[in-house]
Formats: structure tokens, C-alpha cells, sequence
């Protein structure tokens, strides 16, 4: 186990060596600059610009430094917002979206799981059709279609949830983390009617059907352990992309996330905010895939047995 | 499943229903003097004399004060920091006389000094200020800012003893009183600078929410990142009880749409914009809520005139007057703005700029044809450039459709993300580009000065010795507004003889306007003076 671990571990820096050097080049051969503005921008005041942010160096000179500065934590300062630091923006807006995540997570998983399984459990019937079908509307659903539709029923219409704010009302974190969570929640849904239906047909469960067990402790003891495996492996993946992916409904919303930040950063030319919350990503996205990797391998049995070879 | 997701809409629906019952932002503001103002976007900073842009104007305006400042009804100054001023008989030097009651919010007095230091900081060009041109018209600032002079006691900036101030401008500039009101004119406090390190270091962190010491009518109380910033009445400041307001919360509402519907829930009194395809509603059902004025900014199509065929005069104007800008504004604009037929907008200050030409289909067929290109043919395919957006599709597209039915000529639409659009345009890599402009202080040459030759707003190709001269010689030492005037018409008339760009609307300003929020009248400026504002909610 360990050494599937420390495998896996040692993947992910080449990994991220390779995002740092591909981000750093292709933002600065975008066109365009951190600095360009509608109102032309005197030769001066460019150099002047330029030099507070070491931007008169040489390229290569500027990847090592910003890799040294790295090693040691430093993301750097912020184009676009004088005073500001990299990882001061990105910790601001951590907190903000990981909640947001985690509460999407949970509405993913919990209507998820419970409509894939209730579905698996009579195929091909309306219990599986209808449920299903939802799920299809879901994946289809893009979010930034959704989220208004909801503000304008439970909002505007209903007047129950405010149309936007994060902690500002009481109520105003519903239809995010709805909104967030439904595309999912619709993913999560049919894996675990695919994973349930092929446990369902399994030797082991008919055993336990023979030995006389409740239908329910079938289920609820045998089926679904093995059953939403797939769902357990897709929970690491699933959650990097809800915090990388929040950034519509962050905007939806008026949410100060990571998201919004990051998709302005790119319009902005902010070199450092780019690289700095591509990294900052990349590090997560890849954690994450090992995290439920080594879930998945400790929940089955054939997984663990091989690494133990 | 179904079940289930009625069982959580139903939890939802418990909670907002202890939600639902608060009162709104805005009626809980209108009774606790807090103005809940939509402002469009993130502010880069609050250091006034790095950043560019309006969201950071309608904040820096509420935390600093300069020399004077306007009255919102007419436009015209005010004192401030400064109680009066005397100008002398050849305009080219004024002298402040500041009010000795003015204080920093630390409590420190404001002094000549104060302003002269700050005016040295802003022009420092390690600082990299892109508003310093607003101080060329003093006596050598553009040299120092550009570093040919290194001593700032030869920039025409003087103090005369602690409270009285001399500037020195190299001509007559009528306009200069306008500027000092402009944030990049602000003082700041030197002590607090230096304390967060090196003052001409944009990294510094002065300006931050218990860092920053201002000296207008508010102090920065909270400042949260892409949520809100809040501003919260002085208790030290000089004019504190013409103040009504006790606070301001700015919003950045970068998405429009959220806005309205924020607007529409009672989160804010005021919306930075209003969605084009919301305003005809708005406007039958709800008048009372919209606000649709003009504004100093003109929509116009820029030509590059060193390509053919865009390099015959005829060519470039027959684009121009085949364009039928009342149809355009009354379909695709919703009928919010006024055709433009200049590059200044009109009323500015008095100044009415030329109209060379009309709507006349006609006449550019005529044009093309003289040009080479009868009934179009033989007239290469373009492209018109825009950035990506909805609105300047929308336009786009009726124009090409216009040229195509008057002229019989094929235009094709690309657009192209904002920093790839400035890049085409400043590398001049573009034939027929959509551009906007909005003056930066009232007065003919916030515009055309743009246009001289090798200006670097200029970016067409466009050159003429004669507008050069009156741009920047004869209508600088005019004596009179009369005469001045009537040179910045000869000169926009050159301009418009020679159309390197072609003129399409004048823009507005539209926002959503709570009833209860007075004091904010409209004007061209879209310029906000806090000292008019006030919260009073109709019973």
C-alpha cells in the first residue's frame, strides 16, 4: 500500500513541472499583456511597468525565478491588483469555493446515489426511466441555463431564496450549491445504477437471497458496498472539478471564489494569478485522483492485493 | 427520486421562508443613511494615483478630495481642499488658498506640501502612472514624467507657505480647474506611504482596509475581494455635516444580468448598467425605475488608411453614408442613443462639433464608383473587428448588412477577445475595427486629441500638419472659448473631410435607480458628488 502510494506521489511532479512550464510560456505568448489598455500606454510608463514586475528580464531567467520562488511558496504579486499577492487572492477565495464544493458534493452524492440506486433496483421499469431521464436533463443542463431558471422561480417568482450573495442572507447558499451539484448529482446517478445492476446479478448476492436475508440488508449490507465503487473513484475527480469548475456559478451568483478570480485573471493577462491558481489546481486535481485511488484501493480487495505483490 | 428532490426543495423552501420575511437591503438602508451601490466590477486598488477606471473612481471619490470638486447639476467646480483660487489675467497661473479645517482621517492637517509631494509621487516615472498626462499642462510635468528632467523644483508646482499652493501651466488651459478633481490628482499621505515602503513602489500595501489615512468624506472600512467594499462616513472631515449619507457598500457586478436581478430584489439602489434587451421593458413598465442619459463617449468604426482600398478617402467615406444610424438606433440599440455623425459628442461644454455628411446611399454608391469599385464590384471582402460581445455583434452585423445592400460590398464579421483586440488594433493589423472613447474631463481635446499624427491612441493611419498644429499649438494659447472653439471645429472638420473613422453613436449611460436614492442628478460626466446624495424612502 505504501509503496502505491509513494508511486503515485512521485507521478504527480512531473505532472505539475509539466503544467508550470507549459502555463508560463503559452500566457506569455498570448497576445495581448497585462498592461495593454484601450487608452494607449506611453513607452515610459510601459518600462516603468515592466521593471516593478521583473518583466524586462529575459524570459528563461524569469521561468527559474519564478520556479525558485516557487520552492519556496511564493506565488508572487498580483497585475491586476496593486498590494495583492497570489496567495493571499487564492486563500481568500479557497475557503469561499471549497464551501461552496463541499456543499455541491453533497447534494451530488446524496440525490445521486439515492435516485441510481432506487433506479437499479427494477430496470426497465418507470422507477428506472424516470429518474434516469431526470438525469439525462441534468447532464445536458449547462449550468449557467440552470441557475438563472432557478433564481427565477424560487427567487423572483416564490421570493424564498435570494437571487445571489455567499453568507450575506440566510438562505443564499441553496441555489449554488443546487445549481453546482445538479450536473453531478446526474453523473453520480447513473454510475451508480450501472454499479448497482452489475453487483445486483452477482453469485454473492444470490447467495445471500438463498440464505434468506431481508431484501433491505441485501442492499443496504451487500449490493451497495460493491456497488458504488465507480462512484467512489469519480468523488476525487468530481470534487477537484467542482472547485475548478465553479467559476459560472460563482458569477451567477456574485460568490467571491476562486473561480471568478481565476477566469478574470486569464482575461486580464495576469501572468502570476494564472500560473499561480493553475498550479495551486493542478496540485489539487492530482491529490485528489490519489486520494481516491488509494479509497478505491482500500475498498477493494483485488486492487490492494495486487501492490501488496 | 422524485420524492427525495421535493424532500430537499422542501427544506430549501423552510429556509428561505425565515429568509423571505427580512426586509430588503435597500429598505434597510434607506432607513440606516447605507447607499448599496452596483458598481460594476472589482476595483484593481484604491491607491488613486495607479489605478484607471470607473468602478475605482466612484470609490476614490467617496475615501479622497482634491483641490475642488464638481457640482453634479452643471459640471462646474466647487471648492474642496481648496476654499478659493485666483487665476491670473494670462490664465497660466493659479494659486489655491487651502482650507486650514481640512484634515487627514488620521487628523493630521492637509497642507500645500501635501499636495506638492503627491504631485511629485504621481509623476515619478518609476511609479508608472498611465493618468500623468492629466498633469502635463503644468510647466515641465511631462518632462519629469518622462525623465528628461530630474528635479521636480523645476515643475511649475510651488508651495507658498504651508496652506497656499501656485501652479504654473505652460498655456491657458480653460479646462485645468476640470482636472483637478480627477482622482490621479488626489493627495495622499505621505507618512503612511512611506511606512509601507518605498512610495514610488506600486506593490506597497497603503492602501489597504487599516492601512490607508484619506482625506475625503468617507474612510475605507471593509474591503472584501470580488464581495463588497464598504465605506463608512468621516467624522474629521472639514465639510462632515453637508455628508447625509453614513455609508456606502460598493458591489462588484461584473455580470450585468446578476445585476438587474440584484437590482430587482432590493440588494441595490443604483446598477453600474442595465441589460440592452431589459430596457424596453423597464422603460414602458417601469420608468420611474430607469435612467437613461448621454454621456461623453462616442461609438465609432475605425479605418485603417494605409491599406487599400480603406486608403481612398471615397472609399471611407462611402462607408460612412450608407450607414442609416436612425435605423440603427432605433432597432438594434433599443432607442437609447443618438446617432453620431462627429468623434466629439455634442453639448460638450458648448463646443458642437461639425456634421459634414447625412444618411445618403446615394451619393456613396457614387463614391464607390468614383473610387473604382462601380456597384461594388471589384471591391475585396474585409473584416470588421470587434471584441466579443453581444452588442458589438448586434452592430456588427447591421452594418454589414447595410453595406451590403447600399454598396453592394461583402464585409465579414470577426471578433476577437479583448487583449487580442487591443493587440490587432495598436499593431495596426486590422482594416475596419469597432471603437469606443469616453473623454476624460469635458472639453473638445479629450477627444481630438487622440488623432494626432502618430498619436498613440491614433492607430489609423490618419496625418494632417494642419490638425496637428491647432490640436496642439493654436488651440492650446486661444485666449477665449469662443476662439478656441472655433479651432477645435476647423480641426474635427479636417478630421471628419478625411474620416479615418466613422462615426456611429454617442454613447449613454443606463442605470437602475431605486426611487428612494436622491441627489444624483444626471449629467454627461455620469459624475457622482457624494455631498448631494442622500437616501429618502417615499411613504
Amino acid at each position: 500500500m505504501w509503496r502505491f502510494i509513494g508511486f503515485r506521489a512521485l507521478q504527480a511532479i512531473p505532472v505539475i513541472l509539466v503544467v508550470i512550464t507549459v502555463t508560463f510560456f503559452l500566457v506569455r505568448a498570448a497576445p495581448g499583456g497585462p498592461f495593454a489598455s484601450e487608452k494607449a500606454v506611453s513607452e515610459q510608463v510601459r518600462a516603468a511597468l515592466e521593471a516593478q514586475y521583473n518583466l524586462d528580464q529575459p524570459m528563461l531567467q524569469q521561468y527559474f525565478t519564478y520556479l525558485s520562488d516557487l520552492m519556496r511558496g511564493d506565488l508572487g504579486p498580483t497585475f491586476r491588483y496593486p498590494g495583492r499577492d497570489v496567495s493571499e487572492m487564492i486563500m481568500q477565495g479557497l475557503p469561499v469555493t471549497a464551501e461552496l464544493g463541499l456543499y455541491a458534493l453533497l447534494v451530488a452524492v446524496v440525490i445521486g446515489i439515492l435516485a441510481g440506486v432506487f433506479a437499479s433496483l427494477k430496470p426497465n421499469t418507470l422507477q428506472d426511466y424516470i429518474p434516469m431521464s431526470f438525469s439525462m436533463v441534468g447532464i445536458c443542463m449547462p449550468s449557467f441555463l440552470l441557475g438563472p431558471l432557478l433564481v427565477l422561480v424560487f427567487s423572483i417568482w416564490l421570493g424564498w431564496l435570494p437571487v445571489s450573495g455567499w453568507g450575506n442572507t440566510p438562505g443564499d447558499k441553496i441555489l449554488p450549491s443546487l445549481t453546482l451539484g445538479a450536473m453531478y448529482a446526474a453523473y453520480i446517478s447513473r454510475l451508480s445504477r450501472s454499479g448497482m445492476l452489475e453487483v445486483l446479478s452477482q453469485d454473492y448476492l444470490r447467495t445471500a437471497r438463498a440464505k434468506g436475508l431481508p431484501e433491505h440488508v441485501v442492499i443496504m449490507k451487500h449490493a451497495l458496498r460493491g456497488g458504488l465503487l465507480p462512484v467512489i473513484s469519480y468523488l476525487g475527480p468530481a470534487f477537484a472539478g467542482l472547485l475548478s469548475g465553479s467559476f459560472v456559478v460563482e458569477t451567477i451568483f456574485q460568490i467571491p471564489g476562486l473561480g471568478r478570480f481565476y477566469v478574470q485573471a486569464a482575461f486580464n493577462r495576469d501572468y502570476t494569478m494564472i500560473l499561480g491558481t493553475t498550479v495551486f489546481l493542478a496540485t489539487l486535481i492530482v491529490t485528489f485522483n490519489l486520494l481516491s485511488d488509494i479509497l478505491a484501493a482500500w475498498l477493494n480487495p483485488r486492487l490492494r492485493y495486487q501492490f501488496r505483490k | 427520486m422524485n420524492f427525495k428532490i421535493l424532500s430537499v426543495l422542501l427544506v430549501a423552501a423552510l429556509l428561505a421562508a425565515c429568509g423571505g420575511s427580512q426586509e430588503s437591503r435597500v429598505v434597510q438602508g434607506n432607513r440606516d443613511g447605507v447607499l448599496h451601490f452596483g458598481n460594476g466590477a472589482e476595483p484593481q486598488g484604491l491607491d488613486p494615483h495607479i489605478v484607471t477606471g470607473v468602478p475605482e473612481h466612484h470609490i476614490l471619490q467617496a475615501l479622497f478630495e482634491g483641490l475642488v470638486l464638481k457640482n453634479p447639476n452643471t459640471l462646474e467646480v466647487e471648492p474642496a481642499v481648496a476654499s478659493s483660487w485666483e487665476v491670473s489675467e494670462d490664465g497660466r497661473t493659479y494659486v489655491f488658498n487651502l482650507r486650514e479645517d481640512a484634515r487627514w482621517s488620521n487628523g493630521d492637517p492637509i497642507t500645500a506640501e501635501d499636495f506638492r509631494w503627491s504631485w511629485e509621487r504621481a509623476l515619478n516615472p518609476a511609479l508608472g502612472s498611465l493618468y500623468n498626462y492629466m498633469f502635463f499642462p503644468i510647466v515641465n510635468a511631462e518632462a519629469f514624467a518622462t525623465g528628461q528632467i530630474t528635479d521636480f523644483s523645476q515643475v511649475g508646482v510651488s508651495v507658498l507657505d504651508e496652506y497656499t499652493l501656485q501652479v504654473n501651466l505652460t498655456d491657458p488651459t480653460p479646462y485645468f480647474l476640470q482636472l483637478l478633481d480627477h482622482y490621479s490628482m488626489f493627495p495622499v499621505h505621505r507618512a503612511t506611504l512611506e511606512t509601507f515602503g518605498d512610495p514610488s513602489n506600486r506593490l506597497t500595501r497603503w492602501a489597504r482596509e487599516g492601512n490607508m489615512v484619506s482625506n475625503g468624506p468617507f474612510e475605507l472600512a471593509e474591503w472584501v475581494v470580488n464581495s463588497h467594499i464598504r465605506v463608512n462616513k468621516s467624522e474629521i472631515y472639514w465639510d462632515k455635516d453637508a455628508i447625509r449619507l453614513n455609508a456606502i457598500v460598493f458591489y462588484p457586478t461584473e455580470n450585468i444580468v446578476t445585476e438587474e436581478r440584484m437590482f430587482r430584489d432590493g440588494q441595490l439602489h443604483r446598477t453600474q448598467e442595465v441589460p440592452l434587451d431589459k430596457i424596453p421593458g423597464y422603460l414602458r413598465d417601469e420608468p420611474h425605475l430607469i435612467r437613461v442619459d448621454p454621456w461623453l463617449g462616442t461609438y465609432f468604426y475605425m479605418v485603417n488608411t494605409t491599406r487599400p482600398p480603406f486608403n481612398d478617402v471615397r472609399v471611407r467615406k462611402a462607408l460612412a453614408m450608407s450607414i442609416d444610424r436612425d435605423l440603427l438606433v432605433s432597432t438594434v440599440m433599443e432607442g437609447i442613443v443618438e446617432p453620431a455623425y462627429a468623434l466629439v459628442p455634442p453639448a460638450t461644454l458648448g463646443y458642437n462639433p461639425p456634421q459634414l455628411f447625412e444618411y445618403d446611399p446615394e451619393q456613396a454608391k457614387v463614391l464607390l464608383a468614383e473610387a473604382g469599385y462601380p456597384n461594388g464590384s471589384g471591391f475585396p471582402a474585409f473584416d470588421i473587428l470587434y471584441n466579443t460581445q453581444e452588442s458589438h455583434r448586434k452592430v456588427a452585423e447591421a452594418l454589414q448588412q447595410m453595406w451590403n445592400r447600399s454598396l453592394n460590398i461583402g464585409a465579414r464579421l470577426l471578433n476577437q477577445e479583448w487583449q487580442v483586440y487591443l493587440d490587432s488594433q495598436s499593431s495596426m493589423n486590422y482594416q475596419v475595427s469597432r471603437r469606443g472613447w469616453i473623454g476624460d474631463y469635458v472639453d473638445p481635446h479629450s477627444f481630438l486629441g487622440m488623432y494626432i499624427s502618430n498619436g498613440g491612441n491614433n492607430n489609423t493611419g490618419f496625418t494632417s500638419e494642419r490638425y496637428d498644429q491647432i490640436v496642439m499649438q493654436e488651440a492650446p494659447a486661444a485666449t477665449t472659448r469662443e476662439e478656441r472653439y472655433e479651432l477645435f471645429y476647423e480641426a474635427e472638420s479636417i478630421l471628419m473631410e478625411q474620416m479615418p473613422i466613422i462615426p456611429i453613436y454617442t454613447y449613454s449611460t443606463k442605470h437602475l435607480v431605486h426611487p428612494s436614492l436622491k441627489g444624483v442628478p444626471s449629467n454627461i460626466m455620469d459624475y457622482y458628488n457624494y455631498k448631494y446624495v442622500y437616501l429618502e424612502a417615499d411613504e
